[in-house]
């Protein structure tokens, strides 16, 4: 890895929600969480459903304070009509008033971009995610996955230097799923965005990233970090990556057994 | 009230292949141009009632007019030019008083519901005002504004105004939070583009649905309004009451329900180019 300076650097990170009922107030669910992330990486986070991966993203996002630590943005706020990250959450969340091609727009609007100019670039996203020409439908009109293309679409458009996914296939029916898994590859490989992927489903982590980070616990922490070092395109039958899931899942397991969950 | 009972399957095989089950009668769809009929068969139904009670000699025509005495009473209201008078003072009350209700209702709703604080500073005021119903108000109306036009749309602001108060209001605080949070992560954080890209798109259905009772309640309430004196079409009815003439009452309960039809149905195209996005 080249010495570039990272991405994103989370550090010593904790995360709490209030909870009356606890002794102190508050139950935390991170806790001293560090990750550096290199542009252009593929990082996938795992863990259990409620183990704080989705709060971790909207801290990362800004839209919750940390109750301690950092986030460092390599570049911090918008600028030159561009803003510093894209967010894909589990559903499209497309409003529904909206038509496809200004839902894609929905980010691109207070960047003191002209109309024509945010009408150009909304289209070229939706091309990127193939739904060039479900520009003008309505969201009620499109399928489950065309609604999380145009989701991604949405959150391309802002041309962010960091795409951050919370579960953004979670929902999808497995044939959608496998199709959209690759659509996303093949992005990533075009635009050179850096992505953090929040995902419960292993075997997604492991088809998918460049790391995959797990969290486990509670209040959670960094169980295990991987480096997947093969090619791609990569098989999904790949015995390498079939090897490493199935040791996650058993490190996951035991966890659970030895009560750490 | 009997259910047709399906036919009696316990036992039987499967309908052969091909063939198809019949549907319930009760499951059945009338046609669009069947249930136009029906409607159309009770609205004559209805007036051929109406028609026979006083000629039959059940009522005295005085006190419930035939429907085939209206047109005549109708025509002679028209060329007195008492008719275009009274609507079109009326029609000066609805619309000033429909508007600005609505406009204050709707805005004070949004403001209410984007605030808890002022929702709670607000709470034990809203709930003493609006059990009052507009008619309560007239007294006050007079004294504040005499027998005038101001008065009667004073009154009618007043329904319409908590109409429009509480569905702005509560369509508000309906807001799905998830698109709230959708519009802080891609940097629309102020209130303002909020309420412009989030909470009045999202909350325009049931707005406008509160905006369509008023509509209703407006026209109650110029009645009402004028019944104290205010020139227009309710004080005409008054009038026309107290000289037993129950045609002319008769003309302008029709008039009114014409005027709301036309209103309504004005209201409905509009809000359905508005709302096309839906489903």
């Amino acid at each position: 890895m080249t010495q570039t300076a990272p991405m994103i650097e989370i550090r010593d990170l904790s995360l709490a929600f209030p909870n009356p009922a606890s002794s102190d107030g508050r139950t935390v669910v991170l806790r001293d969480f560090n990750l550096s992330v290199a542009p252009g990486e593929f990082i996938a986070i795992v863990g259990a459903s409620g183990v704080g991966k989705s709060t971790l993203l909207r801290v990362v996002a800004g839209l919750v304070p940390p109750n301690s630590g950092t986030v460092i943005h390599a570049r911090n706020g918008a600028s030159n009509g561009r803003r510093p990250y894209g967010l894909v959450f589990q559903d499209a969340r497309l409003l529904p008033w909206r038509s496809v091609r200004a839902n894609v727009a929905f980010g691109l609007e207070g960047l003191g971009l002209p109309r024509a100019e945010r009408r150009r670039r909304a289209e070229e996203a939706l091309a990127l995610v193939g739904l060039a020409d479900k520009a003008g439908r309505w969201p009620h009109q499109l399928s489950g996955g065309q609604r999380q293309r145009v989701a991604i679409a949405r959150a391309l458009a802002v041309d962010p230097d960091l795409l951050m996914m919370d579960e953004p296939f979670g929902a999808l029916d497995a044939i959608t799923r496998q199709s959209l898994q690759d659509e996303l590859l093949d992005l990533w490989r075009r635009t050179s965005k850096t992505i953090l992927f929040v995902t419960h489903d292993i075997d997604e982590a492991v088809y998918l990233a460049d790391r995959v980070i797990l969290l486990a616990g509670s209040p959670a922490t960094v169980r295990s970090e991987d480096r997947i070092v093969t090619a791609r395109p990569r098989a999904r039958d790949d015995n390498a990556a079939r090897a490493l899931a199935t040791r996650i899942r058993d490190r996951l397991s035991d966890l659970m057994d030895g009560g750490g969950i | 009230m009997t259910f047709p009972t399906p036919p009696d399957q316990s036992g039987a095989a499967l309908p052969a292949p091909g063939k198809r089950i019949p549907p319930s009668a009760f499951l059945a769809k009338p046609s669009r141009r069947y249930r136009g009929l029906w409607a159309l068969l009770g609205v004559i139904a209805f007036l051929a009632v109406w028609e026979a009670v006083p000629r039959l000699g059940l009522v005295r025509p005085v006190l419930l007019p035939p429907p085939s005495a209206i047109p005549q009473a109708f025509v002679a209201e028209v060329r007195s030019g008492a008719w275009t008078a009274a609507i079109l003072q009326s029609l000066g009350h609805y619309l000033w008083g429909l508007v600005i209700g609505s406009v204050g209702g709707i805005a004070a709703g949004v403001l209410t519901g984007m605030s808890r604080r002022l929702e709670d500073f607000t709470s034990w005021v809203v709930r003493l005002l609006r059990p009052i119903p507009g008619l309560a108000w007239v007294p006050f109306a007079i004294i504040w504004f005499g027998v005038t036009p101001t008065a009667a749309i004073f009154i009618i602001v007043l329904g319409v105004f908590w109409i429009n108060y509480f569905a702005a209001l509560g369509a508000v605080q309906a807001v799905d939070r998830d698109l709230l949070e959708l519009a802080d992560a891609f940097g629309h954080r102020s209130t303002p583009a909020k309420l412009v890209k989030i909470v009045l798109p999202a909350a325009s259905g049931a707005i406008l649905a509160g905006l369509r009772t008023g509509l209703g309640q407006a026209w109650m309430s110029v009645v009402a309004a004028e019944l104290f004196g205010v020139p227009g079409l309710g004080q005409r009815m008054m009038q026309a009451s107290s000289l037993l003439a129950t045609d002319i009452v008769i003309v302008y309960m029709a008039t009114m329900a014409l005027f709301y039809g036309l209103v309504d149905m004005g209201f409905v195209a509009v809000r359905d180019r508005m709302m096309r996005w839906k489903v």
